[in-house]
Parts: structure tokens; C-alpha cells; sequence
């Protein structure tokens, strides 16, 4: 298997709003190579969703070629995007995306359900094997709504890593936290990134989210109108170390 | 997705939503009940009708004077009289399908024992009536063919006779009873033999020779029946067709001429009254089906509440893998999860709504096996048409609206 894991030519996406057709992407080429960490930045309307959902297999471009770990995956069906999704990616959302009433251990559990390789066994071994990489073995049965908003967001990464993809797309991941959550959540991201060498995207609006990763793309009326490796990528542990210290008696209410 | 994890993923959907699919459920809990238990009480019905039908004795056929026209008036089969000893005799003689003849007149009047008095009927018929009825005994004997010569002044009395005749218990044999100021020797006592399907009290009768009746009390030479028995069930038709050619001969009625008498079998009864209670049945069945499909529709509009509710969910299933067909099947086996559940507990209404009916209304009822398979099967196959069109509506969706949809 090559070491490049998205290789996308000459992108091209358009919708019809009523009379009018909207590029959402125009010509948009780039590639990432395995073990990468990647920020999408752009204002809203800048094409960033699209090419996040085309990324994903969500979408479909309509014209241009999108390699995913080597396969085109224009030509597979709806039927095929979906088992490929299942096996080579990851996603992390803004708003969590956690199914209600139900624990973290079987959130965790939901992307395997769908794959008949494993037994309820192994789903179980690898679930708790994830929420051991996001800290939370302590809360493996703690329904959703006794999760803080960081912890619910370490679920849905541990939701993410469960079936070892080979890229992890979050979308706006930090937009619903505070900034000390932000940067926990930050400082695990990288530290799947450079322990485990995961290759991850990350969509954002921030700049202050983007300085977290090696390489910035930045996205302007669908066109890619810079990319950018960041030679001095800040440290989340170090930010975090930074800020001044919190009450414990915060703290505890808030987790 | 594992069928395993389909099921425990719509159970826990359901138990979400407890009060909603129950108040879901209701619709195919009362469908469900009002089939087993109308069903029950229709096949109920028709089987103590057959019952009662071959109680009177499966292979009598029952000829009857019919409605003629005389000079232009057509004349009701009261007042026809065309059966008479004759017929009976060629009957006797010529028929080989049939085992039994006797034939019958009957009058009302009262019956004096002392002083007690009832007013009932007297059937005026051959020995061999209680072998064609299939109506044995209780105590004494039959009267003889001796009897039918001499029109002996001798009777047969049944159960209903002996409560309002010898209310003080006392054996009514061998006692003399007055039937319209003419004296008859109890000679014998009939079996109780209950009412008959029309409500009738079959016991209410006194049985006397033909010819005591027709020539003492009437003054007629024509009888009001004339019942036989078939040598079998089997040949019931074959001696309906025997007795017809026979009578038309003995009646000498012309080819092409109508019969002047009617030949009914029971089996032409019985098939009359299953076919009444099987169209009573079906009426029941089709009124029950509609609920069902009341409740199906039900179920559809809760799945749809269920399906739009959960499109963001619906929308991250599909996002981390799952195909469209794990989404319908997700929420087909939710629909039917629901529509079996219902079912079953409607089949247990039903079977105790049936119950209750047998027990304080006394109808009798029967709840049949396949009623209750067709019933459960009908409600599976009302989730899977009710819930297909929704779970087909969310397996459809587009993954981004879906994440997207608030």
C-alpha cells in the first residue's frame, strides 16, 4: 500500500440553487500522504463542507478523480461507499453525534456493528481498547447525557479510531467547546497523530485550531488558495500547561 | 447488521418510546382480538348447528307436499295434499336406498292427564319413525305395525309431556291421557333429546300411529310428511333421485310437469346452514381484517414519526458504514417488532374474550388453530407492508441532510 492516502486532481463540485449554479469546488487538487496531519481552513461558503463530504464518501465530485488508500472511489455504488466508509475512515463531529440512551462502550461498538468481520467479542476488545486511547476506560457505561460536552467529543474520537481507518475527518470538532476542552481535545488529536502516526484532516474555522496541526490548506470560492506546512506547530500539552490553573471545585462540577 | 443485533436495536427503540408503541400496538392488539374471538364465535355457531344436525339423524330425508298450482292459484303446502298411503307403500317396496319410511301427520290440541292439562302436538307416524330420527327409547315399547292397522289408541310421550302431565313424579307407563276427549295408553317414553337449531323443545310431542291420528282426530287420507332414512350418508343423493322417480310414478305426473312434492336431505340442511355461518364467518373476518389494517396504518404513521425523528441518527449510521438496506431493515424489524407484539397479545385478548363470551353469554364458541396462525401471520405481514414504505423512505436518505437535519 502506497503512503498516499488521499490524492485528489482537479476537483470539481456544482449546485443548483434555483437559476443560479453555485462551484462549490473548482478544481481543487492536492494530496495527503499517510501519517499526516491536515487543517482545512475557510471562511463558510469557501468549499470546505463540500470537499469534507467528498473526502468522507459522502459525496461524489462531478468531475475530477479522488483516490482513497489507492482506490477510485467514483466507481464504486452507493452500496460500496458505504462499506467503505465503515472500513477506511473515521468521522468526528461538531455536535458529537452520539446515539441518546445509549452507552459509551456501545457507541464505541456502532461502527463494528456494521461490519460482519467481527464478533460481539472482538467489538467489545476493540471498543474498549479506543476509549482507552481517549481516557475514558472509568466511564465505558455512562450514557451520553452524563458525559460532559470534552468527554461526549473523546467518545465519538474513540468512535472514530474503533475500526482503524486509515484517516480520521473531523468537522469542526473543538466548535461546540470552550477553549481549555478544545485544546485537551487538541492535544489528544495530536497525540494520536504522532504516538500512533493516525493521518488525520481536520475542518475548522479557527486559526487558533489550525496552529495545532503540520499543514494548513485554506480554501477560497472552491479553490485551494493556499497550503502551507507549518514548520512551528504549536503543542497542545504546552498550551494547555500554559493557561492558569482551574478550582478544583470547577473542575469536578463541570465533569 | 445480524438479525441479533437488528432485534435488540428496535426492542430498545420501542422501550424508548414504551407509552407511544403501545398506544401503536393497540391498534393491532383489539384487530387481533376481534378476529380470534369473532372468528371463534362464528365457527362455534356453525359447529353446534352440525352437531345438532346430525343429532337429528345424519341420512333422513324429509319429503314434503309442494306448493301447486290448481286452476291458476298457486296453493301453499299446507294445503296441498298429494302424499298418501300409497306412496308410502311403493316407497316401501321399490326403493333400494333407503332403509325406513314413515310418514307423519301432526294437531295441536290439549292433553288432559286428570288435572293436569297442556296443550302440544301429536305426530301420527309409522314404527319406523324412531329409527329414522335416531330416537331411542327410555322405558316401554314401541307401538307395532298391528297398531298402525288397528289405529290402536296408543302413544309415545316425551320428556317435556311427562313434566306438565305427572308433575308429582309418578311413572306415567301404562297410564291413559286424554288427547281431544280420545283416550291414549302410554305405551312407551322418549329419550330427551333437547331443542332442536330453531329453539324448538323437540321433547314437546306425543307419538301416536299413523292411522290413529289421521282416521281419529284429522279424518284425512293425505299425510303431511313422509320421512326416510338412507341406507348411508354416501347415498343420500342417489335415494333423493330414487324417491323423486318413484313418487313422480306413483303420482303419475307427465314428463316435463313439476314435482308436486320436494325430497330434502340433511345434508342439503347441513351445507345450507354451514354456508349461512361460513358467509356470517367471513363477514366477521373481513370486519376484523379492517381494524387490522387500521391498526397497520397506525403503525405506518408512527414508523414515519420515527423515521424523521431519528435523521440525524439515521444520517451518522450511514455516515460510519451502514448501507441502506441495514437502515430498512433496522426499522422494518422495528415495525414488525411491533405489529408481532401486538399480535400476540391480542391473541391472548381474543382467546379471553372468548372465554368471557362462552361463560356468561353461552354461546358456544370454538377458536380454531389456524385462526390464530392466520391471525399472528396477518399481523407480520401488516408490519412488514406498513413499516416497508417508511423504513424504505429513511434507507433513501441522503447522508449529508441527514447530519445535517435539526
Amino acid at each position: 500500500m502506497s503512503s498516499i492516502i488521499v490524492d485528489i486532481k482537479n476537483l470539481h463540485r456544482e449546485f443548483k440553487m434555483g437559476e443560479e449554479t453555485v462551484k462549490a469546488l473548482n478544481g481543487v487538487s492536492f494530496t495527503i500522504s499517510k501519517g499526516e496531519f491536515v487543517t482545512i481552513m475557510g471562511s463558510s461558503g469557501s468549499g470546505k463542507t463540500t470537499l469534507l463530504n467528498i473526502l468522507g464518501c459522502l459525496d461524489k465530485p462531478d468531475s475530477g478523480t479522488y483516490l482513497l488508500d489507492g482506490t477510485d472511489v467514483n466507481k464504486l455504488s452507493k452500496t460500496q461507499l458505504a462499506g467503505y466508509r465503515n472500513k477506511k475512515l473515521g468521522f468526528v463531529f461538531q455536535s458529537y453525534n452520539l446515539l441518546a440512551r445509549t452507552s459509551a462502550l456501545e457507541n464505541v461498538e456502532l461502527p463494528l456493528m456494521y461490519n460482519k468481520d467481527f464478533s460481539a467479542k472482538e467489538r467489545k476488545e476493540k471498543a474498549l481498547k479506543a476509549l482507552d486511547a481517549v481516557s475514558l476506560s472509568k466511564r465505558i457505561h455512562h450514557l451520553p447525557n452524563q458525559l460532559s460536552g470534552g468527554q461526549q467529543q473523546r467518545v465519538a474520537i474513540a468512535r472514530a479510531l474503533v475500526n482503524d481507518p486509515v484517516m480520521i475527518l473531523a468537522d469542526e470538532a473543538t466548535g461546540n467547546l470552550d477553549s481549555r476542552t478544545s485544546y485537551e481535545i487538541m492535544m489528544l488529536v495530536q497525540e494520536l497523530n504522532q504516538v500512533e502516526g493516525k493521518t488525520i484532516v481536520f475542518v475548522t474555522h479557527e486559526p487558533d485550531i489550525a496552529s495545532f496541526s503540520k499543514r494548513t490548506i485554506t480554501l477560497k470560492d472552491g479553490k485551494i488558495i493556499r497550503d502551507a506546512v507549518n514548520t512551528n506547530a504549536q503543542s497542545a500539552k504546552e498550551v494547555l500547561a500554559s493557561l492558569p490553573p482551574i478550582d478544583e471545585e470547577i473542575t469536578n462540577t463541570v465533569t | 447488521m445480524r438479525i441479533v443485533n437488528l432485534l435488540r436495536l428496535a426492542f430498545r427503540a420501542i422501550k424508548r418510546n414504551k407509552m407511544r408503541a403501545f398506544l401503536t400496538m393497540l391498534g393491532i392488539i383489539i384487530g387481533v382480538a376481534a378476529v380470534i374471538a369473532m372468528v371463534a364465535i362464528g365457527q362455534g355457531s356453525k359447529q353446534s348447528i352440525q352437531s345438532q344436525l346430525s343429532g337429528m339423524g345424519s341420512n333422513m330425508l324429509v319429503i314434503r307436499p309442494n306448493s301447486n298450482i290448481q286452476g291458476g292459484a298457486r296453493l301453499d303446502n299446507t294445503t296441498v295434499q298429494t302424499l298418501t298411503e300409497p306412496d308410502v307403500t311403493a316407497l316401501e317396496k321399490n326403493a333400494q336406498y333407503i332403509t325406513a319410511v314413515s310418514p307423519q301427520v301432526s294437531s295441536r290440541g290439549q292433553v288432559i292427564n286428570g288435572p293436569n292439562n297442556w296443550t302440544t302436538n301429536i305426530q301420527g307416524v309409522s314404527p319406523d319413525f324412531l329409527k329414522i330420527r335416531s330416537w331411542p327409547l327410555q322405558d316401554g315399547e314401541n307401538f307395532t305395525e298391528q297398531d298402525i292397522k288397528t289405529a290402536a289408541k296408543v302413544c309415545l310421550i316425551g320428556q317435556t309431556i311427562i313434566t306438565n302431565l305427572f308433575p308429582d313424579g309418578s311413572d306415567p307407563l301404562g297410564k291413559t291421557i286424554r288427547f281431544k276427549n280420545i283416550p291414549f295408553k302410554i305405551i312407551g317414553i322418549l329419550s330427551k333429546k333437547g331443542e332442536n337449531t330453531f329453539g324448538q323443545d323437540q321433547d314437546d310431542v306425543i307419538l301416536a300411529p299413523v292411522t290413529t291420528v289421521q282416521k281419529r282426530i284429522l279424518a284425512t287420507i293425505y299425510y303431511q310428511t313422509i320421512f326416510a332414512s338412507a341406507i348411508d350418508e354416501k347415498s343420500t343423493d342417489k335415494a333423493v333421485d330414487e324417491i323423486t322417480n318413484i313418487l313422480r310414478a306413483s303420482h303419475k305426473l307427465p314428463q316435463g310437469t313439476d314435482d308436486d312434492f320436494t325430497v330434502r336431505s340433511q345434508a342439503e340442511l347441513i351445507s345450507t346452514f354451514t354456508a349461512t355461518s361460513q358467509i356470517l364467518t367471513i363477514l366477521l373476518a373481513v370486519i376484523a381484517g379492517i381494524s387490522l389494517i387500521v391498526g397497520g396504518i397506525g403503525i405506518m404513521n408512527i414508523m414515519y414519526v420515527s423515521v424523521t425523528e431519528r435523521t440525524k441518527e439515521i444520517g451518522l449510521r450511514m455516515s460510519i458504514g451502514a448501507r441502506g438496506i441495514d437502515i430498512l431493515m433496522q426499522f422494518l424489524v422495528e415495525a414488525v417488532l411491533i405489529s408481532v407484539t401486538g399480535g400476540l397479545i391480542g391473541v391472548a385478548f381474543g382467546i379471553a374474550a372468548t372465554k368471557l363470551v362462552t361463560m356468561f353469554l353461552h354461546w358456544p364458541t370454538l377458536i380454531t388453530q389456524s385462526s390464530v396462525i392466520l391471525s399472528f401471520m396477518v399481523c407480520f405481514i401488516t408490519g412488514v407492508f406498513f413499516g416497508y414504505y417508511p423504513a424504505l423512505k429513511a434507507s433513501r436518505l441522503d447522508p449529508i441532510e441527514a447530519l445535517r437535519y435539526e
